[in-house]
């Protein structure tokens, strides 16, 4: 590969200032406008998880939903491998499709219940009718994934209601695999699990894209899971992405109060884990028809300053010594570093009280 | 036979036998698991074979007039059994011309309900499906032609034109197209934001792929269902065209044109329209228990329902309530 | 200030007086393949002023069990056998009327989705002061004022303008915090919190914790609270039965049985969660999925899934027996569990240590 030593590894996937705007109906005052996502830019590389964290509403759903095309982004660039999806047309299209697949979050709702395992798995090969021809190939790739997903070539015979969540789940994966993508966006891939069964998909996962190279996109409101499973973590509020770094810089030494409230706000098992002081967040997320000025997160933010609502605060990173700055004059934070969009970032863990205590 | 069928059959897959061999209940064990289905089923049978035979076994009994012998009570044995369900104003036999109305009424009806489901699904189903402006124009145009008074449609079209059986078919499904329309873009529109249906389009399926495999299977039974109701309206609705003359023409008979001539009698001879209006009713209701029947044996989610024993059954109601 | 600052942990002061004791509850439902025993031979006590959680994956029991003493069971369901002693009045022998009389003051029940819990058509208001009216006999004045306080105790921000709201005028949260306020509208001595936070984020979560939290001890109630969540558990419960297919498994105080399980499925369970284990390395998962409950093996009920399963577990089902000081676990091989569990522990430490 013609490689540089200062280029980062292939990019599967990028995104650069993707905006979606929603035309929500309010009765006679006409239309409102819903910012579902405002100006995202993320990147993800061969090979690598990258989790996507935020509560609900706050356009990671809408994300994923674009990524696959299911939505049209008003404006910003999606580059899968160089290429523009939204420019492609027919042949090519069909193509570009099977590299991006997707796992849904509600294993009962996103399998068709007429249809039997066997057919729900197969059913991307009736729209790629080229990939595998005849009656004989299709079989013997629907064992093959039965088999890479840890279920029974007989169970190809049932129907989705004879299965267990978790194992329906794994019919969901199966599908996904179909078309041997390079890029799985997996929504929710577990919260619809019992622990016990989440573990297992978990696993399954993992070894899914060791066995197989694949990259995911790894959306998830539980931080205990999108710690064990990613290497970087993008979080999201509000539609935009606050604060992005690998896995372990935005846990372990988390910049935005956001993400910072977050990593406190979940509950640890381990006694020892749990954060000196709780941080407990006052009032909900805004309303996206209705976004703070500024800083999106100013209105329930510990830290807000008047100039939080005047001026949207820049990328900020942390350089090597535990600084915290703007990275390089002009060009901002290089790719990839850990980045936080806010007028005064959390300079260290113990500030927001995230430190064991014992 | 029996050789042929052992061998495995080019194009079929091994899922099939795969499912028979696990041991899916049948079609037929399920009917007669469910003891108003298999009635309705019955009787359904019966009005089928009566409207493909009876006329030819009649004859001439339909038409033969005995002034002497009208308006006679029907379920007297002393009649003959010609006239067991009575004679009409004209001393015509109720039974023979109930027969020979059973194919007219049938060939009627049967059309004009195949036609509209036909038009109307689709087109619901393709409007729902894409919602947006396709949706909004086909249901305007769907609100026009149910707001206009299909009977005054009807008597225009049917005075302009020759008030042939072909005419009554065309008119009456086009005016009951709306119905199965709005049905079926409803349904349609609620599932294409199904997460099976984004899973069939982030494969790159075409849109008349995912109607045909996702959309349709799923609302044809609602749609049968809405059917067998429109049935019995179709009849009737034939029969309000003929009490206006511009129906099925003498001498030829429905089982509406017999409600409808019957009603000046009503009070002498009450036979004469609640014998045909009966008919109506039970064809209509048969069919509508078998269709009900026909949702849940379709669908896989509630096919168990149909392989309870009768104690089981007993509690079905209770463990729905519970389910959720 | 937008933030509290607060301690994480929730235990509470040592075990006073017993509200509620629960014996050998078993929970029957009518099922098309015949009658499935739901819920058996559950016993525990919730006591003034701790929080007792009950903790399961879906269709262990747990909601039915909760149901079962607040006399919510759906028809086909019944209350087979056993004691729910409620203030020394058994539950179980409550005729409706006894019921409703209870239903209140003596206790109140929170559940899951706050939006299908309360009435669309009628004001906050309306429904936060039907208590007052029903119970206490108060007028339409009063009763709107009891509410605008009780709103003001749940923390929800200008109590007087928003009483004459409507349900779905109010985000999740808030529902949460309506619900929690009718169910201690009357003070009542025990309260159930039927997986109160599962439909909500984590930050709106930590906040109704917080305010469970605050009431339990403003009102020394006894807190039974069902969840799937064992890092929940860990923060606010005292005592924890571990439920699995409709038996409990193993019971005691959280920090014994979290730290020193001696039941297989809740090592296996506490092992399950992703803590901070490395990216990419396996997580240790409980093989197979729960029984289905009219499939419940005789003998031990998590023999098919169980690393420790031998012929014993399937001929006998083993009684809830007391493995250590405090922490019961029904299973024949418990000593074997806690053992190899005391090894981890070790190599834990160890890695923390390291730290």
């Amino acid at each position: 590969m013609s490689t540089s030593p200062s280029m980062s590894p292939e990019n599967v996937l990028e995104v650069k200032d993707l905006s979606k705007t929603f035309h929500v109906s309010a009765g006679a005052a006409g239309s409102q406008e819903l910012r579902a996502l405002d100006g995202i830019n993320l990147h993800v590389r061969q090979g690598e998880t990258l989790g996507l964290v935020g509560e609900s509403g706050c356009g990671k759903s809408t994300l994923a939903r674009t990524l696959m095309m299911l939505e049209t982004p008003d404006t910003g660039t999606v580059r899968f491998e160089g290429q523009d999806p939204f420019a492609l047309r027919g042949k090519e299209l069909l193509t570009w499709r099977r590299r991006v697949q997707m796992v849904f979050q509600d294993p009962f709702a996103s399998l068709n219940a007429r249809m039997t395992a066997g057919q729900i798995i197969t059913e991307p090969f009736a729209t790629h009718k080229d990939l595998y021809r005849g009656t004989a190939a299709k079989n013997r790739r629907l064992n093959e994934l039965l088999d890479l997903v840890g279920l029974r070539a007989t169970d190809a015979a049932k129907s989705p209601q004879e299965f267990s969540g978790g194992q329906r789940q794994r019919i969901g994966i199966a599908r996904a695999l179909a078309l041997d993508p390079d890029l799985i966006i997996l929504d929710e891939p577990v919260s619809a699990l019992d622990l016990s069964v989440q573990a297992q998909v978990l696993n399954l996962l993992n070894d899914l894209q060791q066995e197989l190279g694949v990259s995911y996109i790894f959306i998830s409101h539980d931080l205990s899971v999108v710690r064990h499973v990613t290497d970087r973590v993008a979080v999201m509020y509000l539609g935009r992405i606050i604060e992005s770094g690998s896995t372990e810089q935005v846990f372990d030494a988390p910049l935005h109060p956001y993400t910072a409230s977050l990593m406190s706000a979940s509950p640890k098992l381990d006694p020892a884990k749990r954060p000196a002081r709780r941080i407990v967040l006052q009032g909900e997320l805004p309303s996206p028809l209705d976004p703070p000025s500024g800083c999106r997160f100013r209105t329930r933010c510990w830290k807000a300053q008047p100039i939080c609502s005047a001026e949207r605060p820049e990328k900020m990173t942390r350089n090597d010594s535990g600084q915290v700055s703007l990275g390089i004059p002009g060009v901002g934070p290089g790719a990839g570093a850990h980045v936080a969009e806010c007028h005064f970032p959390v300079a260290d863990p113990s500030e927001a009280g995230l430190i064991p205590a014992g | 036979m029996t050789q042929i069928q052992d061998q495995p059959v080019p194009g079929k897959t091994v899922k099939t036998s795969v499912a028979q061999r696990l041991g899916r209940p049948s079609m037929l064990s399920m009917l007669l698991r469910d003891k108003f289905a298999t009635v309705a089923a019955v009787i359904l049978g019966f009005v089928l074979l009566t409207a493909a035979f009876g006329p030819s076994l009649m004859g001439e009994l339909a038409t033969n007039q005995d002034l002497m012998f009208m308006n006679k009570a029907p379920f007297d044995p002393a009649n003959g059994w010609a006239y067991f369900l009575g004679s009409d104003s004209l001393g015509r036999s109720m039974l023979a011309r109930m027969v020979v109305a059973t194919q007219t009424t049938l060939l009627v009806a049967v059309p004009a309900v195949l036609v509209a489901l036909f038009l109307g699904s689709l087109w619901g189903v393709w409007a729902g499906y894409h919602r947006g402006r396709r949706e909004n124009i086909s249901m305007r145009l769907a609100d026009i032609i149910m707001s206009f008074p299909s009977l005054l449609l009807a008597v225009v079209v049917l005075f302009v034109f020759s008030p042939s059986a072909a005419n009554i078919v065309l008119i009456l499904a086009i005016t009951r197209i709306p119905i199965y329309m709005r049905t079926a873009r409803a349904e349609s529109a609620e599932l294409q934001s199904r997460t099976f249906v984004d899973a069939a389009r982030t494969f790159g399926t075409k849109p008349n792929s995912i109607i045909v495999r996702h959309v349709i299977p799923v609302v044809t039974p609602t749609l049968l269902t809405l059917a067998t109701l429109e049935f019995c309206f179709v009849m009737l609705a034939e029969s309000s065209l003929s009490f206006l003359g511009i129906g099925i023409q003498p001498p030829d008979v429905s089982w509406g044109l017999m409600v409808a001539q019957g009603r000046q009698y009503l009070q002498t001879a009450w036979w004469l329209s609640i014998l045909p209006g009966l008919a109506i009713v039970i064809t209509a209701v048969a069919a509508n228990v078998l269709a009900a029947w026909m949702r849940i044996a379709t669908d896989p989610a509630q096919r168990w329902r149909l392989t309870l024993d009768k104690q089981a059954k007993k509690d079905l109601t209770a463990v729905i309530k519970d389910a959720k | 200030m937008m933030t509290e600052m607060l301690e994480p942990t929730a235990q509470s002061d040592p075990p006073t007086d017993t509200v509620l004791e629960v014996t050998g509850l078993d929970v029957d439902i009518r099922t098309p393949q015949g009658t499935v025993r739901v819920v058996s031979q559950v016993s525990f006590a919730a006591r003034r002023g701790q929080t007792l959680a009950l903790l399961g994956e879906s269709g262990c029991g747990k909601s039915m069990t909760a149901k079962a003493i607040a006399g919510l069971l759906d028809p086909v369901a019944s209350v087979a056998g056993g004691t729910a002693v409620l203030d020394g009045q058994d539950l179980n022998q409550m005729n409706p009327k006894q019921r409703r009389a209870v239903a209140g003051p003596g206790l109140g029940i929170v559940f899951q989705d706050a939006l299908t819990a309360l009435n669309p058509v009628y004001t906050i208001g309306t429904q936060l002061g039907e208590a007052f009216r029903i119970h206490r006999g108060a007028s339409k004045k009063q009763a709107k004022a009891e509410a605008i306080d009780l709103m003001r105790r749940v923390g929800i921000p200008e109590p007087e303008t928003r009483v004459n709201s409507y349900p779905h005028q109010f985000s999740g949260g808030m529902r949460q915090r309506i619900l929690i306020a009718m169910a201690v509208a009357l003070s009542p001595q025990l309260l159930i919190a039927d997986e109160p936070t599962t439909a909500l984020d984590v930050t709106v979560q930590a906040q109704i914790m917080l305010l469970l939290r605050k009431l339990r001890t403003e009102q020394q109630m006894a807190v039974v609270l069902i969840t799937h969540d064992l890092a929940v558990v860990a923060e606010e419960a005292d005592e924890v039965c571990v439920m699995y297919a409709g038996n409990v498994v193993e019971q005691g105080s959280v920090d014994k049985v979290f730290s020193h399980p001696t039941h297989p499925y809740t090592k296996g369970l506490l092992e399950s969660v992703p803590t901070d284990a490395q990216r990419g390395e396996g997580l240790s998962s409980i093989p197979g999925s729960p029984p289905e409950l009219t499939k419940i093996p005789a003998g031990c009920v998590y023999q098919d899934r169980c690393p420790l399963a031998s012929a014993i577990c399937r001929q006998e089902r083993p009684l809830l027996r007391d493995t250590a000081d405090g922490q019961r676990a029904a299973c024949h091989f418990a000593e074997k569990v806690s053992a190899a569990k005391t090894d981890n522990d070790d190599a834990n430490n160890v890695k923390e240590e390291i730290r």
